[in-house]
């Protein structure tokens, strides 16, 4: 049953083959068995999750469910969920339980899908290796020596591992899709406003983007089709239809112009990583594509840019974390200001109090214009690469991430080689650009991740190509040793 | 050396919504703590802010009624600081677009001249919590009631020359808000307050002196109060050869003085930079017009068609529109009655009087627009005197009757009319009285005000006074 993709345990709950209370111990189960060495889940929330399996049930056997009802899915610890603690991977929301659900998980609910858990994450999303938890890292099943990516590296490992058959993500820099190629899953960041981010707790709110961790494009569709749409509480949402994202999965891709931006695979990535990527794009070509040869010429300033604007937004985002309403609060502060710094000095964990600490310079009177104005101006710059690149192709494809899997430890010491794990994924979310990653291959018998980015709102078309990928390989159904 | 005064004023108001600029908890004023605070209003994680739109139609009215520049597209920024009190950390405000740019506003100066005040500009933004210190012991209560109501917050230019052309600053603007129907202007609730920026320079100087900012006051009184003191402190400063340091200050109004808050030293670094929460706002023309369209008669054009349609003076007419809901109200009695002059004296003298004792406001005037009117219609068809009409006026205050004619005939105060009851009295009063009578036909002109004395004592105030005034005269002669 653990294998199975949501398609097909959709089918087996119709069908009666297993009940979604069944279905739901199977996983609860493969979390005891697995989840101490692997630590994907901050919480299982066992008795709620049997609760709303039950529930599914009823609505199956009355004929009034949907494709997810009874569907068993774990949710990123930065999602709020009413009344079920929500972490956001930190010491400062240990005791945090909200009394309301995120959009999210509103929509899922409705759907009547199953919450195995919260899963584990970087803190407040800000980590490549899943290592900045205050809940301890997390591990990659492929091999639990390496690191599972960041910052939603417990909901990949936790798909990965099957032990749960889909999970959800947030993606700023490239956060759902480099875990998503470090651990060998479909990973699909939407175009930004696709999503509502109501009650997704906020790291940097303009590049901030829910989206999906499955086992293929096909489940990733079905996933968007519940999560997607306007959102009144939610400003940045667009106010665009849905499309059923399942609709187009079986076009053919003749004709398809597929553009490989020459920054993508030039200096800084892994000659083997680059080998598997080339070989994924050849076997486009052989379904009828044409490869056309781009530039973004603007790539290398990405990463400067983001490490302004994405710290800028949290060190605001993060104020409200000041130990007066909610969250943690030092033991006996002296005064005010006493509390204000021991509560957030000891509250927050180290790359947190780093980025934090960038923004509010960032942004101080004097480097305003220096830092954060440049810093838009590039991200202008960048978009408009992206605009003129989708002129002449209609995706664009690359590596996602320029390594497989590094080691646990690897690059902790070192911000700057964390932050360029994330080189080629930054630049859709400068540009609010939907992007997927997909299996891919191996090399050193870890996963390669193929990236591919859409025009805006063009998550149709993305998801058709991985499907169209999946039906002719079978990279996607490869499953990390130990944990079949 | 002689010294010239600078004043410019943030003025900060808060708007009339239903409910708070970002959140849908209400905004009514004086609930038990944190029952009026969401989890928006609360800074909650993963929250996120809404724009009430009727915030953003009131910004554009106020611009419109100030013939100002109207930001057609305006942005939010955060301005960020820590308070225990500012929930989310940051303060949602405008900053470089804001939603009204330039305008200006005239006020009335106290020798009848006007002078034209610059407004720089006046944007959106929301309030904060309160911080209580008192009952709890040494530790902080926070009440997130207020925190994200709607204020606009005005800026003028540094036009103002004295604390009395501040206050007449304020006042304008006070009645101006308030006609437009953004704000209730309320005072003590803290809707309607004050920061005054206040600088001296020796007369003849162009450069402004350093100023001092006095914070958050909130009545006309205190504001002249406040700036007076402020200019004696920074002259006594400067005459004693030390110099001013530009800092926020305190009025405290129960020692009359001003006091250090905090250095420029000291200032925060608020880091404004745009929400990336919220989108800029774009508004097209068609939505101005419509937006012009709900615009009332304002004060100025309203004192002039008054002047002109009514005959009135000048002062009579500015106390009358100093409020929308007074000039309603007199207009309504004004047309009803046909007596402008008669109206606006009963406006401006009773009415005024029993809403102030009882410190009411016109709109709750239990004696209603059209119950004075019939009241004053009573008068001029000589049914009772002015005399009596005030007997009328209290009887309707307390609730005595539905209209004045109830009144009357239930008092039984229809003026006497009837020649022979008159002269019946007056012939009885002159019998009673032959020494006055003596000292009439003396010459003694004085001794007539006696004789119509006694004649209206007699007749319980509801003698016709010209008719009585003429048989006097006659039976005397």
């Amino acid at each position: 049953m653990h294998s199975k993709t949501i398609a097909e345990l959709a089918e087996g709950l119709k069908i009666g083959d297993f009940s979604s209370e069944e279905l739901t111990k199977s996983f609860l189960q493969r979390i005891k068995q697995y989840d101490a060495e692997l630590n994907s889940f901050i919480t299982v929330s066992e008795d709620h999750a049997l609760a709303q399996a039950r529930a599914a049930d009823e609505l199956i056997a009355k004929g009034a469910s949907s494709v997810l009802t009874g569907i068993p899915l774990a949710q990123k610890d930065i999602f709020c969920t009413n009344g079920i603690k929500t972490t956001c991977g930190s010491k400062m929301l240990d005791n945090f339980i909200a009394p309301y659900d995120a959009t999210v998980i509103h929509h899922f609910n409705q759907a009547g899908a199953v919450m195995l858990g919260k899963t584990n994450m970087d803190e407040f999303a800000m980590g490549s290796s899943n290592e900045t938890s205050f809940y301890g890292s997390v591990k990659n099943p492929w091999d639990t020596t390496t690191v599972p990516g960041g910052s939603s590296g417990g909901s990949a490992a936790a798909v990965a591992a099957r032990l749960a058959p889909a999970a959800t993500g947030t993606d700023t820099g490239g956060s759902i899709r480099q875990p998503a190629a470090l651990c060998g899953l479909t990973g699909l960041k939407p175009t930004y406003g696709r999503i509502s981010r109501y009650g997704m707790i906020a790291f940097a709110s303009s590049l901030d983007q829910a989206g999906t961790f499955t086992q293929t494009a096909e489940d990733s569709a079905l996933m968007l089709n519940v999560m997607s749409g306007f959102d009144e509480k939610d400003s940045t949402s667009v106010d665009k239809d849905v499309p059923d994202y399942t609709a187009n999965l079986s076009q053919p891709l003749n004709g398809l112009k597929i553009g490989l931006p020459k920054e993508y695979f030039g200096e800084g990535l892994n000659a083997d990583v680059a080998k598997v990527v080339e070989e994924a794009v050849a076997e486009y070509k052989k379904m009828g594509a044409e490869i056309v040869d781009i530039s973004l010429p603007n790539s290398h300033l990405s990463v400067p840019a983001y490490y302004v604007i994405a710290p800028a937004e949290c060190s605001s985002n993060l104020s409200r974390f000041d130990g007066v309403r909610f969250g943690y609060r030092c033991e006996d502060p002296k005064d005010l200001e006493d509390m204000y710094k021991r509560s957030r000095g000891e509250g927050f964990g180290e790359e947190v109090k780093r980025r934090i600490m960038i923004g509010a310079y960032v942004l101080s009177a004097g480097y305003y214009d220096a830092y954060y104005l440049k810093a838009q101006k590039i991200r202008r710059l960048i978009s408009d690469d992206f605009k003129a690149a989708f002129e002449k192709v209609d995706v664009i494809m690359g590596p996602t991430s320029p390594e497989v899997a590094f080691k646990a430890g690897e690059k902790s010491d070192d911000p700057v080689s964390m932050y360029l794990s994330d080189i080629y994924t930054i630049a859709t979310n400068l540009a609010g650009l939907p992007g997927m990653s997909v299996p891919c291959g191996f090399s050193n018998k870890m996963p390669v991740g193929l990236q591919i980015i859409g025009n805006y709102f063009d998550e149709s078309r993305l998801l058709n190509i991985a499907h169209q990928y999946q039906q002719t390989t079978g990279w996607h159904k490869q499953m990390p040793e130990g944990y079949k | 050396m002689e010294w010239e005064t600078v004043i410019g004023l943030e003025i900060h108001t808060q708007l009339a919504t239903r409910s708070k600029i970002f959140s849908g908890a209400a905004t009514a004023y004086g609930a038990e703590p944190n029952t009026q605070a969401c989890a928006v209003d609360l800074g909650l994680p993963g929250v996120l802010p809404v724009l009430n739109k009727e915030a953003i139609s009131m910004g554009v009215k106020f611009g419109l009624a100030l013939d100002a520049e109207i930001g057609m597209t305006s942005v939010f920024d955060r301005k960020n600081y820590f308070y225990p009190d500012l929930p989310k950390g940051y303060q949602t405000t405008q900053m470089d677009f804001p939603i009204v740019g330039k305008g200006s506003l005239i006020i009335e100066l106290e020798d009848g001249t006007t002078k034209v005040i610059g407004v720089t500009r006046a944007h959106l933004e929301e309030d904060a919590g309160k911080s209580l210190h008192e009952d709890f012991h040494g530790m902080t209560g926070i009440d997130l009631n207020r925190a994200g109501t709607p204020l606009l917050e005005i800026v003028s230019e540094p036009d103002m020359r004295s604390a009395k052309e501040a206050v007449a600053y304020m006042r304008k603007m006070h009645s101006l808000v308030r006609y437009i129907g953004i704000s209730d202007g309320n005072m003590q609730e803290g809707s309607f307050r004050c920061d005054a920026n206040v600088s001296v320079r020796p007369k003849g100087q162009k450069e402004f002196g350093t100023r001092a900012e006095l914070k958050n006051i909130n009545s006309f009184r205190f504001v002249e109060r406040a700036i007076n003191i402020e200019v004696e402190r920074q002259i006594d400063l400067l005459e004693a050869g030390g110099t001013v340091v530009q800092e926020t200050r305190l009025y405290d109004a129960d020692k009359d003085e001003t006091r250090s808050m905090r250095s420029k030293e000291e200032a925060n670094d608020y880091r404004y930079f745009p929400d990336p929460d919220l989108l800029p706002i774009k508004i097209t023309s068609e939505f101005v017009e419509q937006i012009r369209e709900t615009l009332p008669e304002l004060p100025d054009a309203k004192k002039a068609r008054f002047i002109e349609s009514f005959a009135l003076k000048a002062e009579d007419v500015a106390t009358i529109i100093s409020s929308r809901e007074t000039a309603d109200y007199f207009e309504i009695v004004a047309d009803k009655c046909g007596d402008a002059k008669l109206a606006a004296n009963w406006v401006i003298g009773e009415l005024s009087g029993y809403l102030n004792k009882e410190d009411t406001d016109i709109i709750a005037s239990p004696v209603t627009a059209e119950m004075l009117a019939l009241l004053l219609t009573r008068i001029k068809d000589d049914t009772i005197s002015g005399k009596i009409a005030k007997q009328v006026f209290e009887a309707l205050w307390n609730g005595e009757g539905e209209n004045a004619d109830a009144i009357i005939e239930s008092k039984g105060l229809k003026q006497i009319t009837d020649t022979g009851a008159i002269e019946a009295i007056v012939d009885e009063i002159i019998a009673a009285n032959p020494e006055q009578v003596e000292q009439f036909k003396a010459g003694k002109e004085k001794v007539l005000g006696f004789f119509v004395g006694q004649c209206m004592k007699a007749s319980k105030g509801k003698a016709n006074p010209g008719q009585l005034n003429q048989l006097i005269r006659d039976k005397l002669k």
